[in-house]
């Protein structure tokens, strides 16, 4: 049958099941956007930035666990989608992200917005695709949605060419997907290895368990659960990984690293076992490498081998999925009982739980971020900015589900929570979604308010506004004696009447007793807000862990 | 420490700038890098030397490994694999030093492959340290220019009954 290179792919998108499409069109990609005019069963959605629209495929794959989707023009649209995809490529979210390109006869001769996608993209994404002939799009499509979805996933880039994308060719569906040769899926670890692990398990007096985003990639949260009951052990969840272990359960002991609790610090620091499922002993987390867990043995359990060994010597290291490898241990690893150490753990926790100072009459950060955990009963999906935000979202906001917590984590992008959360409303459209942002991260992608408004997306964006880049801010006040280069941004919209101007509704509020009214009155309304907290400007987040100091070095900020 | 990898890819657009990309972005050292089809013209073969130690060698084969467009990645060690390597130099000579010259090339089995009133050309076949030292042979001549292709190599099989063909000595 006669099909055009755009009729094909979007009879592709739909074999992949996409029923969203976010992006933003341009001249090579007309034809494309042509198609996608009829087809009514899948719902495009215009950003006003390509970058909002890879954040928002990246928001709407880690509130739903599919396959995010994007596509944008050649050129600056394609170059506007790199840092989304260096995001979701830092964080292994699955994206496929479509950018079209020159005709081939143009390639290479520096044509009008034509910009070498694939080799700019190439270190940032698990994989790219030139489609360079109409009649290999279909075996390329299906390719990058397996590669980018499967093992540990990541950013897919397909550079689309305008003549592969209008030519016409007699076209049969291949009978099976196209998957790439090379390419192994790790699942069940191998049993000499788990019967190895389960004896160091059974072994130890102290042992940890530190899990990360892997944990919810695979979706391994009951038998996460099971396994930290079976063996008493405290558990620990990274940025990443919040979530992915009930928050309220008595063995979670907090988050690990820089802005970590002093108790899970301490528990890395005292343990004898770390035992390791889905994270990556990130720089974060690990502190200067030499001081990290001093006493312990590691078993680290991941699916991408390379994840192994890269950052701390590992004394068992189990590759598969996280999922998969804890049922062949459950099978075989014996019931621990509470000892010294459990006392030792519950006993720091209670001493040394996360606080900060209220001070009568001042909306403190951290207290919007405990209203907005009440008012929502724990439930709702919150995405963050990058900074002070951030932390203070992951350190006041307790996730005992998976997929509720959204935030880059590995890239740091500032202006990445407002277009995710766009993303993830879109994807759950029921839930209730805040985007907790800095007044400096919001500015980034504030474009995206149009998106939100067109497209009636009541996410509420909680600005904890300190007219200073906090962050920065904090590290120039403890590291370099208060000199506050360029990070003093009092000089900002009005935010309220910001956000009036682009249609949405805008709340103020500079009085603690408003706080709580505001966030409650932003839920009911069916439509975005702003809502801009006027909190106290020289705040600190606390804990921290110094830079290059061992996270057995945690400062409180206060005389506990 | 050096080792010699090889790296078995599928023969697709980008292949090669992905391998060289993983390795400068990631700041490992490589001393040389061959690349050809094999027999079967949609997969191709690498050689690559590296240099670092074991845990480096373990980061990049598995970096390597990850690599969709890449088949199989192994390491050779030293004692069980072939590896030959080709160079071409053109060395300045005269009607005094050219038999010398070629006196030495035929202590090494190299092949002259261009003779000028000025100039010849020797191509020659052999382990690195062969090529090593007749390079530093040539030196006193003065050579003009020199291109190497960097190492192929390969497992020896473990039958008793395959031909071991000795590493060519100086």
């Amino acid at each position: 049958m006669k099909l055009s290179g755009s009729e094909i792919f979007i009879e592709c998108l739909r074999k992949e099941n996409v029923d969203v499409l976010f992006g933003y069109p341009g001249g090579v990609v007309i034809p494309i956007f042509d198609k996608l005019y009829d087809a009514h069963d899948i719902r495009f959605i215009l950003t006003r930035h390509e970058q909002g629209a890879a954040h928002a495929a990246d928001g709407y794959a880690r509130a739903t666990g599919k396959t995010g989707v994007c596509i944008a023009t050649s050129g600056p649209g394609a170059t506007n989608l790199v840092t989304g995809i260096a995001t979701a490529y830092m964080d292994s979210i699955p994206v496929v992200a479509f950018t079209g390109q020159v005709p081939m006869s143009l390639i290479g001769t520096d044509a009008f917005q034509e910009a070498d996608i694939t080799g700019i993209t190439r270190p940032i994404t698990k994989h790219n695709f030139l489609i360079s002939e109409t009649n290999k799009i279909a075996d390329i499509i299906s390719e990058a949605f397996y590669i980018a979805s499967t093992g540990r996933p990541g950013p897919v880039v397909v550079d689309l060419p305008k003549d592969v994308s209008t030519g016409i060719i007699d076209f049969e569906w291949p009978e099976k997907p196209s998957v790439p040769k090379g390419y192994r899926i790790p699942k069940y670890a191998d049993s000499e290895v788990i019967r190895e692990a389960a004896e160091s398990i059974e072994a130890s007096e102290k042992p940890f368990v530190y899990t990360g985003g892997g944990i919810i990639i695979s979706g391994a949260g009951r038998e996460l659960l099971t396994f930290a009951e079976r063996i008493n052990a405290p558990v620990t969840t990274t940025l990443m990984g919040l979530g992915g272990f009930p928050a309220s359960h008595p063995l979670w002991v907090g988050m690990p690293g820089m802005h970590g609790t002093y108790t899970a610090n301490m528990a890395f620091t005292g343990c004898d076992l770390v035992i390791a499922i889905g994270a990556r002993f990130d720089d974060r987390v690990t502190g200067k490498i030499e001081g990290f867990a001093p006493g312990a043995k590691i078993i680290h359990i991941d699916t991408d081998p390379a994840a192994i060994a890269k950052n701390v010597k590992v004394d068992i290291p189990v590759v598969g999925d996280a999922k998969a490898v804890l049922e062949q241990l459950l099978e075989v690893v014996e019931k621990r009982e509470r000892n010294g150490w459990n006392e030792y753990i519950d006993q720091l926790k209670a001493s040394h739980p996360v606080t900060y100072d209220n001070e009568p009459g001042i909306v403190k950060p951290q207290y919007v971020v405990e209203q907005i955990y009440e008012a929502t009963g724990g439930d709702a999906i919150i995405t963050t900015e990058v900074g002070q935000n951030q932390m203070w979202a992951s350190l006041f906001y307790k996730f005992d589900k998976p997929r509720r917590f959204i935030s880059s984590g590995g890239l740091g992008t500032m202006g990445y929570g407002f277009p995710a959360a766009i993303g993830a409303q879109t994807g759950m459209p029921d839930a209730v979604v805040f985007d907790i942002a800095g007044d400096g991260s919001i500015q980034m992608n504030i474009q995206e308010l149009t998106t939100a408004v067109e497209q009636k997306l009541p996410v509420n964006v909680a600005i904890l506004n300190n007219r200073y880049l906090g962050m920065v801010r904090q590290w120039q006040e403890m590291f370099f004696n208060r000199r506050y280069s360029a990070t003093d941004i009092a000089i900002q919209p009005d935010f309220v009447k910001l956000a009036e101007a682009y249609g949405a509704h805008g709340i103020r509020v500079d009085k603690p007793e408003n706080v709580r009214e505001a966030i409650e009155r932003a839920i009911s309304i069916q439509g975005p807000v702003f809502m801009d907290f006027v909190v106290n400007r020289e705040e600190n987040v606390w804990p921290m862990v110094a830079p290059g100091a061992p996270i057995s070095e945690v400062m409180e900020g206060r005389s506990s | 420490m050096r080792h010699i990898i090889t790296v078995i890819v599928e023969n697709k657009f980008g292949v090669l700038a992905r391998v060289s990309g993983l390795f400068s972005s990631r700041g490992y050292n490589i001393d040389s890098l061959t690349v050809g089809e094999t027999n079967d013209p949609s997969i191709s073969r690498m050689t690559i030397v590296v240099k670092g130690d074991d845990s480096i060698l373990d980061q990049v084969m598995k970096q390597l490994n990850k690599l969709v467009d890449v088949i199989e990645v192994s390491d050779l060690p030293r004692d069980l694999s072939v590896r030959r390597e080709l160079c071409l130099i053109k060395v300045k000579c005269d009607n005094v030093t050219r038999t010398e010259i070629l006196e030495i090339a035929n202590v090494f089995r190299a092949k002259t492959v261009h003779i000028g009133h000025t100039s010849l050309i020797v191509q020659i076949t052999g382990t690195e340290d062969k090529i090593n030292g007749f390079i530093k042979l040539m030196e006193p001549f003065r050579i003009f220019e020199l291109a190497r292709t960097g190492i192929a190599a390969m497992i020896r099989n473990n039958d008793d009954t395959s031909i071991n063909e000795p590493d060519e000595q100086e």
